[in-house]
């Protein structure tokens, strides 16, 4: 019905993942980085054997090393904002195509000489890097979008408020009650754990919840006792009931979390310990030499 | 009274004191006279506290009375004490209620019988003197009260206020602001609404409501009042009400009555009618001048200028320029032709049309706020898709309108007195095309406030803008080439409509040929599939719709309504097919552009069974982001949800690139199918915020982004204005180590926005006092490579949308 006129197409923000970037820019790169890597080691006859200390061995050596510290700055670069036309998002592109290619050259470098030194240690620990970084790609893949669904538009505030809200409510209707109804509720409300430690937040559940505890024992209770305190109690078992829905989505929020952040607990620190090993490998290569 | 006075000088607010206060250091026998027993009536009403700001602000004050931006009591203060410095003549309850006679010898006579002769006289007597009273029985009991001087002195008392303009709400909102003082508040509104207020006031209101701090009935007016109830009479029926105290807010005449009396003309005989003045403030009685708000300035500086230049002209200084003169000559300062300002004012009227109708004083007034310009042959004056909502005027020369973006030798000539650039002022959309001067030509580009002033002030002005835009726009969008004879009467049978939001413009199967041209706001198609209305198109200003059914056979084939408020011009179908029939290449044009609908169409329709929850959820999503505003947005931040790892670096770049403080809230918001909308700002087509600024620091830059300056006062409008919180009131958090310092030695709370306690802690004491001042987004103005948020998403979740392309959002190529 319309012709769009005097209209501005600006360049829109191109809408794709960061594995997608630029119409795969990256992962183009990075294979053909491997390939030539490929081709340079089994074309050049390395005597006696392919080697770190052969040409091509330096060659794919500095490269592996420069590389490795390149990706290491994607940490600076995701919290010093300057200005510029750089983008985040091919740099995390980058980082995991280029970073993934690191196998193929790293492998090709030491000639698959392997032993128990730290030129090996370097290599070993370089690889568990790359692997902790498969980890972060696929659940940067899977979780966001559960993430997204569990949430459904309350943010982490919300949750917690909501759940000292039900708290609250909690205590006013619980006053009344006899014993034992009222310690049951008060645990329900000052016991309950959210979530824990590492793996109760992998997990997603919280086990003995003073909450679903509660809410077994009262439910259990209605049938057991007269009007008016079954209604009573019927009115306490819908709010603990509330409770503990809310509860779920706020522990499999904090699993959703902690799988897109746990296995940075592993990339970074294996980082650092790669880059001293690293530098060990380089000296003590010079060293000898 | 024998006495002969050169200058009798009625009103001693700021224009009258300032009149006064120069005729005593001339030397000029004087007399001000002063209704009550106090300076400056009006202001001395104004609640006890009352900020007083001195605009606008590059305007020199020229009075030998000081004055600058401060609270009520220290301006009362100082005007006490220089009144008494300069030995000014004043002469309290002194009520006039006649003048006659002619200039040299004026009579004026009290209202306690006594008289006075003067030479001349300065009218300065304000429009706030003569308070609308309660005219109901029991209207003159003692505890009715037309003024709030201190909302602190009352306590626990059922206080009724009536009148709901922003007198009286600011007064309900001082009697109930402090809980402890125990007031009832209660405020009575005549109409269905708060029209009459200003829309912050009015939201603070309702706000105050919800909140329980007071309550108002509108639709309400009071019927009777006694000792202690008030009877009023609701939609309900009648009421009554608890009443130790009644405060009247009903406006206030200008005492019209009083002016004419004196032989003084007015312009016109609407209410908003001011007395005709010459340049230098004298009515068409000579001898009589008029200066200050009852001359149509309300500003306290423009009152005291012309207070001074008034008593200078009778002093006979008829060379003197006004204060504004040397601004002026800076707006007039490297054009060619020497010619001094009074020269190119008149110049200005002589020459462009909508200038013609305006006084000298007001065309000054204007000229402040506008620029001018000379730009070479060829030079550009503004190109498509720039952003701008000024208005421009040809003065002298020539500039070529590029219509056609694909060929620029199809130009449209504008010679002198002309106007272009108006669809930019009226839509805030881009503009729709490039304009380069023809010749060596001088412009005067008016600013929007002033543009869309000047179309309030000078009817003449509405009706030449609306005519010429909707040529322009027709021209825009069917081809410059249509004769001037099938303009003339398209433009006859056409028509300007105001549409709210959701009505219904065309209806699908219904028969009809009439096209719409969207001037303003936004419209969406919709056609009906299996029962429901699935979304086809949004269609922004600058575009049309209603075409398809001159090729359709008459018949409407799909459903258009209006996506917010918008202004469109209905254009009639037949003498539209006509013109079509009549100019075949445009026809062919047209045709040419509805092939593409007339494809989506026979899409939808082949969808109906097979894809149906495919179409479904198209539509569904092109809904849900039009509900979230974003049909009056101009560029939007998005997350996409399915990519979204909630890292929150885009609130840490955003705090990162603005002094600390994120500008939004990514986790705040609606989500619709992975589309989450967080709170960040819209940067809307006519935004909101700036609806109602005092300082008018919220402005629009040259790229489109709204942002806000310096000048920020922190009142806090614009933070009730926006429909969509995007604004928070904020302290500028003190100055953080450096990124290297906290990533190696752990100095301070390292990127993004600090959290509270480090702030806390950390403010100096200077910084305790700062005020708080109104922060938002402004779309990384000035930072290269743009918006921080976008640029620092490490997935590629967050990106930023104009209306366009909403909904090739919702279409994502794979994962």
């Amino acid at each position: 019905m319309a012709r769009p006129v005097g209209k501005a197409h600006r360049q829109d923000a191109r809408h794709e993942s960061f594995l997608r970037h630029a119409g795969f820019r990256y992962l183009k790169l990075a294979v053909m980085m491997s390939l030539a890597a490929i081709l340079g080691y089994f074309m050049v006859d390395a005597e006696p054997r392919p080697n770190g200390g052969s040409l091509i061995g330096y060659t794919l050596g500095t490269i592996g090393a420069l590389l490795i510290l390149w990706l290491t700055f994607l940490g600076v670069r995701k919290r010093a904002i300057t200005a510029g036309r750089w983008k985040l998002k091919g740099w995390t592109s980058a980082h995991v195509y280029l970073g993934l290619s690191l196998i193929v050259i790293a492998t090709l470098h030491t000639g698959f000489q392997f032993g128990w030194n730290v030129h090996t240690l370097a290599y070993v620990l370089m690889m568990a890097v790359i692997i902790s970084g498969l980890f972060g790609i696929f659940y940067y893949a899977s979780v966001p979008q559960q993430m997204s669904r569990n949430r459904a538009e309350s943010s982490e505030v919300d949750m917690l408020e909501e759940l000292a809200d039900i708290d609250r409510q909690l205590e006013e209707i619980a006053q009344p009650l006899p014993q034992p109804y009222v310690s049951w509720v008060q645990k329900a409300v000052t016991k309950t754990k959210i979530t824990g430690g590492l793996f109760t937040r992998l997990s997603g559940r919280v086990g003995n919840c003073a909450t679903a505890k509660a809410l077994d024992k009262i439910r259990a209770a209605i049938s057991e006792v007269e009007p008016p305190l079954d209604e009573q109690l019927e009115n306490v078992a819908s709010i603990l009931a509330r409770k503990n829905v809310m509860l779920e989505r706020a522990r499999l929020h904090a699993k959703y979390k902690t799988l897109l952040e746990f296995w940075l607990y592993f990339h970074v620190p294996l980082t650092f310990a790669l880059l001293a090993a690293l530098l060990a490998h380089i000296i003590s290569v010079f060293f000898y030499w | 009274m024998g006495d002969v006075f050169d200058i009798a000088i009625i009103g001693s607010g700021p224009a009258g004191l300032s009149a006064a206060a120069h005729a005593a250091k001339i030397g000029l026998s004087h007399i001000l006279l002063e209704k009550t027993d106090h300076l400056s009536d009006t202001i001395f009403k104004y609640q006890k506290g009352k900020h007083i700001m001195a605009t606008p602000d590059q305007l020199v004050l020229r009075s030998d009375i000081s004055f600058a931006a401060g609270s009520r009591e220290q301006t009362l203060q100082i005007w006490d004490e220089e009144l008494k410095f300069h030995g000014i003549n004043v002469k309290y309850q002194a009520d006039v209620v006649e003048i006659t006679g002619e200039k040299g010898d004026f009579l004026i006579r009290f209202s306690n019988g006594s008289e006075l002769h003067a030479r001349n006289i300065i009218l300065a007597i304000g429009t706030a003197g003569n308070p609308n009273k309660l005219r109901i029985p029991g209207g003159d009991l003692p505890f009715v009260q037309y003024q709030l001087d201190d909302p602190k002195e009352y306590f626990d008392e059922d206080i009724i206020i009536v009148g709901g303009g922003d007198a009286g709400i600011e007064n309900a909102m001082g009697l109930s602001a402090d809980p402890e003082q125990g007031n009832r508040v209660v405020l009575l509104q005549r109409g269905p609404d708060f029209a009459r207020a200003k829309p912050a006031n009015a939201a603070a209101l309702t706000q105050a409501k919800e909140a329980g701090r007071l309550d108002f009935m509108v639709s309400t007016t009071p019927v009777k009042l006694e000792p202690g109830v008030m009877t009023v009479e609701s939609p309900e029926g009648p009421v009554e009400l608890p009443c130790d105290r009644v405060i009247a807010r009903l406006g206030a005449a200008p005492p019209r009555k009083f002016v004419e009396s004196c032989g003084i003309e007015f312009t016109g005989p609407d209410r908003e009618a001011f007395p005709v003045l010459s340049e230098s403030f004298e009515t068409t009685k000579q001898g009589i001048y008029v200066i200050g708000a009852l001359a149509g300035y309300p500003l306290i500086k423009h009152c005291m200028n012309q207070g001074y230049d008034a008593v200078e002209h009778i002093n006979g200084n008829t060379t003197l320029k006004p204060a504004d003169e040397p601004l002026l000559e800076k707006v007039f300062a490297g054009l060619p032709g020497k010619l001094d300002v009074s020269g190119w004012l008149a110049e200005l009227k002589q020459r462009v049309s909508i200038f013609q109708d305006l006084s000298t004083l007001q065309l000054r007034e204007f000229m402040l706020e506008s620029r001018m310009h000379f730009k070479e042959k060829g030079k550009i004056v503004f190109e498509r898709n720039d952003i701008g909502s000024s208005l421009f005027a040809v003065v002298a020369g020539r500039v070529d309108i590029e219509v056609d973006p694909n060929n620029k030798k199809i130009i449209v000539p504008l010679g002198d007195g002309e106007i272009f650039g108006e669809i930019g002022l009226i839509s805030g959309r881009r503009r729709s095309a490039t304009v380069r001067a023809g010749t060596p030509t001088i412009l005067v580009e008016i600013p929007r406030r002033a543009a869309l002033k000047l179309i309030a002030t000078v009817p003449a002005v509405k009706r030449a803008i609306d005519r010429i835009a909707t040529e322009r726009q027709i021209k825009t969008i069917f081809g410059s080439d249509i004769s001037d004879a099938w303009m003339k009467r398209l433009l006859e049978s056409s028509e300007m409509m105001e549409v709210r939001a959701g009505e219904v413009l065309i209806e699908e199967g219904k028969p009809g040929t009439d096209i719409f041209i969207i001037r303003s706001g936004s419209v969406l198609v919709e056609k009906e599939v299996g029962g429901k209305q699935v979304f086809l198109s949004y269609v922004s200003a600058g575009n049309y719709v209603g075409e398809m059914s001159l090729f359709e056979g008459g018949e409407r084939t799909a459903t258009v309504k209006a996506a917010i408020k918008s202004e469109i011009i209905r254009l009639n179908g037949d003498d539209f097919d006509q013109f079509l029939r009549a100019n075949p290449q445009i026809r062919d044009r047209v045709e040419e552009t509805i092939d593409a609908r007339r494809e989506v169409n026979r899409f939808v329709e082949a969808q109906k069974g097979s894809f149906s929850s495919v179409v479904d959820l198209y539509s569904s999503v092109a809904n849900f982001l039009l509900e979230q505003g974003l049909g009056e947005a101009t560029d939007a931040l998005l997350i996409d949800e399915s990519l979204c790892i909630g890292c929150d670096n885009c609130e840490l770049a955003c705090a990162e690139t603005h002094d600390g403080i994120s500008r939004l809230d990514r986790e705040a918001g609606k989500t619709y199918a992975n589309i989450h909308v967080p709170t960040s700002c819209r940067h809307c087509e006519h935004p909101h915020c700036m609806a109602d600024c005092p300082p008018n620091a919220i402005r629009r830059a040259p790229d489109g982004e709204v942002f806000i300056n310096e000048t920020c006062i922190g009142c806090g409008n614009c933070q009730r204005n926006c429909p969509y919180g995007v604004i928070q009131m904020e302290k500028m958090p003190p100055k953080r180590p450096g990124l290297l310092s906290w990533l190696f030695f752990g100095k301070g709370p390292g990127p993004g926005q600090p959290p509270k306690e480090w702030v806390e802690q950390n403010h100096g004491l200077d910084q305790q006092d700062m005020p708080k001042t109104a922060v938002k987004c402004d779309m990384c103005k000035g930072i290269k490579g743009g918006p921080a948020c976008v640029r620092a998403c490490p997935t590629g979740a967050a990106i930023r949308v104009s209306p366009e392309s909403y909904l090739n959002v919702t279409q994502r190529e794979g994962n």
